[in-house]
């Protein structure tokens, strides 16, 4: 990949004048227009609302100005992201005519580094499933082998940055839903540091949980995008109040000497074969960048799926109760002889999907009356439990090795038991419920039915500790050629 | 309602159907019987796999809402811009006038 096809690169191009950002966002319009027929990795386009941005950019760009990092390259954003004036529908037909009037602080800060965004990309509905099969829309479909999913939550943000449509998306993690969808896709994505970024417009689903993170092709390229979106947010009391470091200081600072911790548990025979091997053909490559491999333990990683099951529907089934039919997306009007309840009651049960109602069934279940302590509280000593494990192991090394998923991506339809489902996200729930950041980039290949699946490699690093994080991965990277590889359906990024 | 041990005692983390239709009521959802039925085969799965929490000592551990420690943040007490309300009620199901209209709730009561 050369610098002509690396975000940075395009950025230099349209800052100096070679191009410029209306041609760049018409040259990645057209090629969405052209492959995502078959994709679908787009709710809508906002094409118009993009034009507007990137003139805007062009003019600054010719009076000038400095207009950032990201001078304009075109980024879409998950549409569980409000855009000001834009559909964001979180994939529920509850918010099929909703339009925000504001944007989310990730989207603001975008374009305070020059970019576009642009577009809102499928996904899971209200960000709660492993494969973008839940969305109300229809499935996003996975540019390595279309008839299987891409992954999920952030399952249209992943496949629209693997088929080459765009250099960079948004998404939204609060299990996996970043790292799973770029495993299965072959892309770089990054759930950081809880807090690092400003969840302000981010639809809530588990707010202790939940955090924006980027998608691209190349580790630099999700750098520079996570780098954007970073820091401080008057909007969002979460945020870590610390001025946010240059989180691009170590990219290119060689690993010797780096300790590269691997858990037992990480390695389970439950795996695909083909994952496993990836890990470790991965940890002969750190051996011969000079890392030291150490053997660590995590016996709490097992739990992580029943913990989060508690934690994330709870937390969920109370902030989904503001989608009562009354201020905002769609309403049942009570017939007859029915009261307000009903109101709420059908507007809820006709306008979420079936996975939906059972999280927040679930949620509803695990904190009611009897039951609070036996589940909510238990889940909550577990959390502290895996945190503390978690910052016992980090004294042994700098950053965790593993794979992102059991298995690379399944059939669209394959699976239909709930749980099956949830298992898929068995080694990225315990980031989030620890609060530290984890990255998935390719790490290899399997063959699977005559087709060339990718897999991702999982790393995972403290709190704050994202410096680190994006050094090993960056090393990793250029150690290997993973992530040259395109999928057949897709082409190389579209510059203009 | 029994206590969650005293499932764990009969074996089973499953959940009768009173139980189901309770929460949905709870939680304002409207289902069909069949998707009640359907829910609670789901939801006694789900809680089966939970159940595999309790084979961890948590005795004395403080419970961890949060995974990073922060505390309060006050703000400065400044007026800021506010979303117009024209804005805001462009996403309003039904109004009238500048108001949010919704059923007549006193008469009718919510259910309860």
């Amino acid at each position: 990949m050369n610098d002509h096809h690396t975000m940075s690169g395009l950025a230099a191009r349209i800052r100096s004048g070679e191009t410029t950002a209306a041609a760049t966002l018409d040259a990645c319009l057209e090629s969405i227009e052209r492959g995502d027929g078959t994709i679908r990795s787009f709710q809508c386009t906002g094409a118009e609302a993009a034009r507007t941005r990137a003139t805007e950019i062009d003019r600054r760009i010719q009076a000038g100005e400095d207009v950032g990092p990201l001078a304009g390259v075109p980024i879409a954003i998950k549409d569980n992201i409000v855009t000001r004036g834009e559909p964001t529908t979180c994939g529920s037909r509850l918010l099929e005519h909703f339009r925000s009037p504001y944007d989310a602080t990730v989207v603001a800060r975008l374009t305070e580094s020059g970019a576009v965004p642009f577009g809102k990309t499928r996904c899971d509905e209200f960000a709660m499933g492993s494969g973008t099969e839940y969305c109300a829309f229809g499935p996003v479909h996975n540019p390595w082998d279309t008839s299987r999913v891409p992954g999920g939550s952030s399952g249209g943000s992943a496949a629209a940055v693997a088929a080459g449509f765009c250099h960079a998306a948004l998404g939204s993690d609060t299990g996996g839903s970043i790292r799973q969808p770029a495993s299965l896709c072959g892309v770089v994505g990054i759930k950081p540091t809880y807090g690092r970024v400003s969840r302000y417009g981010l639809v809530s689903f588990g707010p202790s949980l939940d955090q924006i993170g980027p998608f691209a092709r190349t580790v630099e390229d999700a750098a520079l995008v996570l780098q954007a979106i970073s820091g401080e947010d008057v909007h969002d009391s979460t945020t870590i109040d610390a001025p946010c470091e240059d989180l691009l200081a170590d990219l290119h600072t060689p690993i010797e000497g780096l300790r590269v911790g691997l858990p037992r548990e990480y390695l389970d025979a439950g795996n695909d074969d083909a994952v496993n091997e990836m890990v470790q053909s991965a940890v002969q490559t750190y051996r011969e960048l000079g890392a030291e491999i150490v053997d660590v333990e995590l016996p709490l990683t097992d739990v992580g799926i029943a913990t989060y099951y508690v934690i994330g529907p709870a937390e969920a089934s109370s902030n989904l109760a503001r989608f009562d039919g009354i201020r905002y997306g769609e309403r049942v009007a009570p017939g007859p002889g029915e009261s307000l309840f009903d109101l709420y009651a059908r507007s809820r049960g006709e306008g979420f999907g079936p996975e939906v109602r059972r999280r927040i069934m679930l949620g509803t279940y695990v904190l009611s009356a009897g039951y609070y302590d036996a589940y909510y509280k238990r889940a909550l000593q577990v959390r502290r439990l895996i945190r503390d494990e978690f910052e016992g192991v980090f004294k042994q090394c700098d950053i965790l090795l593993g794979p992102t998923t059991p298995s690379p991506a399944f059939r669209i339809g394959s699976i239909s038991d709930p749980l099956s489902m949830y298992l898929c996200d068995r080694y990225t729930v315990n980031a989030n419920i620890a609060g530290i950041c984890g990255i998935s980039l390719p790490g290899g290949f399997t063959e699977v039915d005559g087709r060339t699946l990718p897999l991702g490699l999982q790393l995972q690093a403290p709190a704050l500790g994202e410096r680190t994080l994006l050094r090993a991965a960056r090393m990793f990277e250029q150690a290997t050629d993973h992530h040259t590889r395109v999928p057949d359906s897709g082409s190389s990024t579209v510059d203009a | 309602m029994t206590t969650h041990d005293e499932h764990r005692d009969s074996g089973s983390s499953s959940i009768s159907i009173e139980e189901v239709r309770h929460v949905a009521e709870l939680a304002r959802l409207a289902m069909s019987d069949e998707e009640l039925a359907a829910c609670q085969n789901q939801l006694g799965s789900i809680l089966n796999h939970i159940a595999t929490i309790d084979g961890i000592d948590v005795q004395g551990v403080q419970p961890l809402a949060h995974a990073i420690d922060m505390s309060n943040r006050l703000s400065d007490d400044i007026a800021g811009d506010s979303l117009s309300i024209e804005d805001v009620l462009a996403n309003a199901p039904a109004i009238e006038d500048r108001f949010i209209a919704v059923p007549k709730v006193l008469d009718t009561g919510d259910g309860e």
